[in-house]
């Protein structure tokens, strides 16, 4: 039993480590790549093609006039910028709330039945004809920068598509410092994946795309709750490049109890296996290039290594307390701190215990690296322990879930 | 829109590298592995030492008085040992080759140990104060674990108390022998104190009432204890 458990738990550090290794490779061989990116932005361009955002809400009075400012503050020639708010049956006060821009000449404002966010941005879709369009939750906001930011990536005629980074908005409290190493380090992956040509997902809060994106694949779908990652697929099946502008800010707001945090990772999670599955001709596929060979087959391992990795640990950990409790039931609790020596014959030397901590370096060198890159400089701080703590212990619950309503086509909810 | 390239010997770079950091972790976790049996072996080599010194003492003396071959010509280390052994035991598996033989030698010496007491305590007029114990862990003996902590927990308690613990299924002629002496039957676990035979678990307090020497153990710790 314990030499299966061994022998599955082995593969899959083979292959985290594998993964984990190909992102640092590819960060210490575009190190340069991510200056010259630097240096192009702070450039500037010269023409400033013409710009449509979308805010798709529902239910969002609290913060949906905060998203609007940010919008309207955007560095961006207000000429070249429109921003079409689409109340989807909001049921309390957005639509009042957002009539406050009515007369505001950048601004658009409509409301239809609630049908999804898909819907709504499909609405907002047919009312532009604008050269690039983008959304924006309406739970996000922008950098003043963002745009002038990911603009520079579109001087280049073969890219399709650019994802932000996204950050949390004012995180506070174990649950939320947790969440900001985690988007840290979603900003690095993505970053290596755009090197990788392998982004697939354009997030919901300010992905900018080209007009002809949807005018070549039509608009977007419901695609189990997670049209953001339905979308950036499509266009990798459709060999339509998508880049990430890492310095192009977006805030957003993480959830603050572990229950919403739960109900939208278990969304996310159900989203990505859902959809890969839906998009599994891309998988193995050496056209599709990174993508199809590494990422999308790492992810789904990924899934099913911290189910399985989780389920050993959890085995394991309930095996050494109802041993501790026998002990205990047998011999009573007799803990004498005086009993205690060290010695090194006890340390554990197991490979799995060896691997592990060159796993964990690994993650913890991307971690702090990413730190780095979406901080500008290294700071440590709490956030990356809470982080090293709780991930382990909260993620394979809602991966675990996911995995459940994927199989038994249970369907996520947004909220 | 153009197919995407494949950079193969980056694949394959990545690889190497990963094979290279496994490999490595794997020479360093034998490594550790075989600096711990070397421990064990070495401890072991001790004892025989230990044990064929005292013989040899015992037999030099044989017709002088006991003050020079006393309890303390045994080994102290056994202890040790025993939960060295068992630590790699969980370790390396039961059926490791290297494992079955350490565990084979250290049935043998304590055999020896129990042996060369029994010749101290004659000699000397002392009563022995020891505990065999047949176990199995073939997964045919239920209560074996908790009867492990209960004689784990007594040798803590009472360091001068012998515990000689055997692997009922272990494949050595001298335990077997044993094994037929003491008559023991498959009905594990088995503890046998001065030739009084005790089927099923038996709990501190059982083992406590079974050898009453034990509190007078108790006491000369206690009291070597006040006086440092």
């Amino acid at each position: 039993m314990q030499e299966t458990t061994h022998l599955i738990t082995y593969i899959f550090l083979f292959f985290s480590l594998y993964f984990e290794i190909f992102l640092l490779i590819t960060y210490l061989e575009k190190m340069g790549s991510i200056k010259e990116e630097d240096k192009l932005i702070a450039k500037g361009v010269n023409k400033y093609p013409s710009v449509s955002i979308i805010v798709p809400c529902w239910n969002e009075e609290q913060t949906v006039s905060k998203t609007i400012h940010s919008l309207l503050n955007l560095d961006y020639p207000k000429n070249k910028l429109k921003i079409i708010v689409v109340d989807d049956g909001s049921t309390d006060n957005t639509w009042e709330i957002i009539q406050k821009f009515r007369n505001n000449p950048q601004v658009e404002i409509y409301s239809k039945e609630n049908g999804g966010k898909y819907t709504a941005l499909n609405f907002g879709l047919a009312k532009t004809t604008s050269e690039l369009f983008g959304c924006l939750d309406s739970d996000s906001y922008v950098h003043k920068d963002a745009l002038k930011h990911i603009i520079t990536y579109f001087q280049n005629k073969e890219i399709m598509a650019v994802a932000p980074s996204v950050k949390l908005w004012q995180p506070k409290g174990v649950l939320q410092l947790f969440q900001k190493v985690e988007y840290g380090f979603g900003i690095f992956t993505r970053k290596m994946f755009h090197y990788m040509q392998a982004v697939y997902i354009t997030p919901g809060p300010f992905s900018i795309f080209r007009r002809e994106v949807f005018d070549k694949l039509g608009g977007y779908r419901h695609a189990h709750n997670t049209e953001d990652i339905e979308i950036a697929l499509r266009m990798q099946k459709n060999h339509m490049k998508i880049a990430h502008a890492h310095s192009a800010m977006v805030y957003t707001v993480a959830p603050k109890t572990i229950k919403t945090l739960l109900k939208q990772r278990i969304r996310w999670s159900h989203g990505f296996i859902k959809n890969a599955f839906d998009y599994r001709t891309l998988f193995l596929k050496r056209e599709y290039g990174n993508l199809g060979l590494v990422i999308l087959p790492m992810a789904s391992i990924s899934i099913v290594s911290v189910i399985s990795v989780a389920s050993i640990s959890v085995f394991n950990i309930v095996n050494a307390i109802i041993s501790e409790y026998l002990k205990i039931k047998t011999i009573g609790f007799n803990f004498n701190l005086s009993n205690f020596s060290f010695d090194w014959f006890y340390i554990d030397t197991e490979l799995v215990v060896i691997i592990g901590i060159i796993a964990f370096v690994g993650t913890a060198t991307m971690v702090l690296t990413s730190r780095k890159m979406s901080e500008g400089k290294l700071r440590l701080g709490m956030d990356l322990i809470y982080f090293f703590v709780l991930y382990m212990f909260i993620a394979p619950i809602w991966i675990t879930k996911a995995a459940y309503n994927a199989i038994f086509s249970v369907k996520t909810s947004w909220r | 829109m153009e197919h995407k390239t494949v950079d193969w010997k980056k694949y394959l770079l990545v690889f190497i590298i990963t094979g290279v950091i496994f490999a490595t972790a794997i020479a360093i976790s034998n490594y550790f592995g075989q600096k711990k049996l070397d421990e064990i072996r070495s401890i072991q080599d001790k004892i025989a030492i230990d044990i064929l010194s005292s013989e040899t003492q015992f037999s030099l003396l044989e017709d002088s008085s006991c003050k020079n071959v006393s309890k303390e010509s045994l080994s102290t280390e056994l202890g040790s040992l025993e939960e060295k052994l068992s630590y790699t035991e969980n370790e390396l598996g039961v059926n490791d080759p290297q494992v079955v033989t350490l565990k084979r030698y250290y049935s043998l010496l304590e055999i020896k140990d129990y042996l060369l007491m029994n010749k101290i305590s004659e000699k000397c007029k002392i009563t022995p104060v020891s505990i065999i114990y047949f176990y199995s862990n073939k997964g045919d003996c239920s209560d074996c674990q908790k009867e492990g902590y209960v004689l784990t927990s007594l040798r803590e308690t009472y360091p001068d108390l012998r515990v000689y613990s055997f692997d009922y299924n272990i494949d050595l002629s001298a335990v077997k022998t044993l094994i037929g002496i003491n008559k023991v039957k498959n009905n594990l676990p088995a503890i046998f104190i001065k030739d009084q035979s005790y089927y099923g678990f038996q709990s501190i307090e059982d083992l406590e009432k079974a050898v009453p020497e034990l509190q007078v153990l108790k006491t000369k710790n206690a009291t070597t204890t006040n006086k440092k």
